[in-house]
């Protein structure tokens, strides 16, 4: 097991690596950098200025390995636009977006999980089908379109909630479920398929046998056993949640790290997306490893292979 | 459900006991395809909407991009003020609103084909290539993969765009670019299943070439996995695009993008919902007609498969 930990652990790193080159490279070989930073008003001369104000001069292997170096301490330069370094943009904003990736997916995990158990307990009646209907539905709304729907319907018309903003917990409820309502259909067939399996196993068999109550054998028996690779599927999703918040928080004005992201595209303010780029990679990649340990101590077949 | 009859479309053995009523694999494909309400809803709305793309000139007689200031943000005819002049409102240019959404259709499809064909294309290269030589061609297009699946899809789709500058193309490569995991791992683990097969081995000694064997053996028994593959990529496609056009960076104005309308609408939608309900609902009725399509497609190319 410990050899498994090691040598996933080591693909990990290797991947978070890869990575953080290919958001350097992205960004510095999709155009010139100092005409975009300088405007295109500049002067050559001010270009050039610019070009080694912000060391774009250097071989591009040094600017990399610069860039590196400071990020593995937190240390990701300063913003061009924001007068502050990028570390403290992002501490900054990182709050919201996790708060909001955390209410998310438990809402999503609230909703999904239930009705997986439901609809594997009335395999093939009428809430499996309504459950794989909603499924189906669900997935072809766009979320931005979703978020504009919420905010119709319960901030303008029904005036229960807020519009938009991060100040309350009233604030997060509609970006959480409509960040929350892609993680359902996944998580919900997982649960749903895990129950199937599940509840045909012998032991459930004699657990009934033995005259335990329904609800006994279903919650403690086979819930316990059908949960743990949906535990695996929550870590992914939330690490694509957060990489998805980016269109929830336009749409309702939160000034998470997604919103942050798409100002500073906007003002082509590089240090800052390079910087959120390799933090939601490298979040991703620690999510998935949770994911490879929880399914690896589940089935040993898989630490063996 | 009942138990579905044990066939399969990879194994060429299927074929010859699936013998008293002899058809042609289109026949069987038709006749299972009528049955499955998921792929026959599916490919009626759309086929609706293909041909409302393709004889958009026929069915509205205004121009998407015809502007009238004097007859801007008409209702549409539901509404009291609505007519049947404008019979879906117009929009804050004062555009005919069913001609941009007909004409938008044009490009919510495009953009699905070619990122489809752009992706499908590496993907399944990378895929085979993974899965037919195994060991450390396997290993490295899994790290390739893994590298892939860690940069998040909507900020890195975003900068690219911001970069090079946002436009149909731009777009087109972009998702092209990033949207082919799902091709990989799929091709992957389908050209595992055949690389053993004995028409793959009997390829090999009478002395095909690696390139032939790939192409006539070992693509047309991977071939149905992937189409529904690509239906779902496509429509991930679909909904992608419309959110970078709605953040600004996507396809860009006057061009007649779903994703597009819905964020020009905003501004208005307190007052005039329909601004942004009608996109939406398009939007939504096409990637769904094209998942339904894609799950029936699966059902009826693989019915051993079925959960």
């Amino acid at each position: 097991m410990l050899l498994y930990i090691l040598r996933r652990f080591g693909v990990a790193l290797s991947v978070a690596l890869t990575v953080s080159i290919v958001a350097f490279l992205l960004l510095h070989l999709s155009g010139d950098l100092a005409l975009a930073i300088a405007g295109p008003e500049a002067s050559p001369a001010q270009v050039e200025q610019v070009r080694i104000q912000y060391g774009l001069d250097k071989p591009l292997a040094v600017q990399y390995l610069d860039w590196l170096a400071g990020a593995l301490h937190f240390d990701f330069g300063r913003s061009f636009y924001f007068r502050e370094t990028v570390a403290a943009l992002v501490a900054e904003r990182m709050p919201v977006t996790m708060t909001l990736g955390a209410i998310a997916l438990g809402l999503a995990l609230l909703v999904a999980i239930p009705l997986g158990v439901v609809a594997a307990v009335n395999r093939g009646g009428w809430i499996d089908r309504a459950a794989l209907v909603f499924c189906v539905l669900g997935q072809a709304i766009p979320t931005f379109w979703l978020g504009l729907t919420l905010i119709l319907v319960f901030a303008v018309n029904l005036r229960w909630l807020p519009v938009s903003g991060n100040a309350t917990w009233a604030h997060f409820v509609m970006p959480a479920i409509a960040l929350g309502w892609y993680a359902v259909p996944a998580v919900m067939r997982l649960t749903r398929n895990g129950m199937l399996d599940v509840l045909a196993s012998d032991y459930i068999r004699t657990a009934r046998a033995k005259g335990l109550r329904w609800p006994t054998v279903l919650f403690k028996h086979a819930l316990r056993n059908a949960v743990v690779p949906v535990v695996a599927l929550a870590a992914v999703q939330f690490g694509f949640m957060l990489g998805g918040s980016i269109v929830v928080e336009a749409v309702f004005s939160m000034h998470g790290l997604g919103h942050l992201a798409w100002e500073a595209i906007g003002r082509k303010d590089f240090p800052v997306v390079q910087a959120i780029v390799l933090l939601l990679a490298s979040i991703y990649i620690g999510l998935t490893f949770l994911a490879d340990l929880i399914n690896a101590w589940l089935d040993p077949r898989i630490r063996v292979a | 459900m009942t138990a579905p009859a044990p066939s399969s479309a990879l194994a060429p053995a299927a074929a010859l006991e699936a013998v008293p009523p002899r058809r042609s694999p289109t026949a069987r494909f038709l006749r299972r395809a009528g049955r499955n309400p998921s792929f026959m809803i599916g490919a009626t709305v759309l086929a609706i909407i293909v041909a409302m793309a393709l004889f958009a000139p026929l069915i509205t007689a205004y121009d998407p991009y015809d502007q009238d200031i004097a007859r801007r943000l008409i209702p549409p005819v539901w509404h009291a003020k609505g007519s049947w002049e404008h019979w879906l409102g117009t929009d804050k240019l004062g555009r005919d609103y069913f001609a941009r959404l007909v004409y938008g259709a044009r490009i919510s499809l495009l953009i699905g084909i070619a990122t489809v064909v752009v992706s499908g294309l590496i993907g399944t290269a990378l895929g085979v290539a993974g899965g037919y030589f195994g060991g450390r061609v396997d290993m490295a297009i899994g790290y390739v993969v893994n590298v892939r699946l860690a940069l998040p899809v909507v900020l890195i789709a975003l900068a690219a765009a911001a970069l090079v500058g946002s436009s149909l193309e731009t777009v087109i490569l972009v998702l092209g670019l990033l949207l082919w995991d799902r091709f990989a791992v799929v091709a992957r683990s389908a050209t595992m299943q055949v690389a053993h097969a004995d028409y793959i081995a009997a390829a090999r000694a009478i002395g095909c070439s690696t390139r032939r064997i790939v192409l006539s053996e070992v693509m047309p028994n991977i071939l149905n996995p992937l189409i529904v593959v690509a239906t779902l990529e496509m429509a991930h496609a679909i909904l992608l695009e419309a959110a970078l056009s709605f953040l600004g960076l996507g396809v860009q104005p006057p061009l007649p993008s779903w994703g597009l309308m819905i964020a020009e609408g905003k501004q208005f939608m307190f007052f005039s919902a329909w601004v942004i309900a009608i996109p939406g609902v398009a939007l939504a009725s096409l990637v769904l007609a094209i998942n339904l399509l894609g799950d029936g497609l699966r059902d009826v190319t693989a019915p051993e498969n079925r959960s």
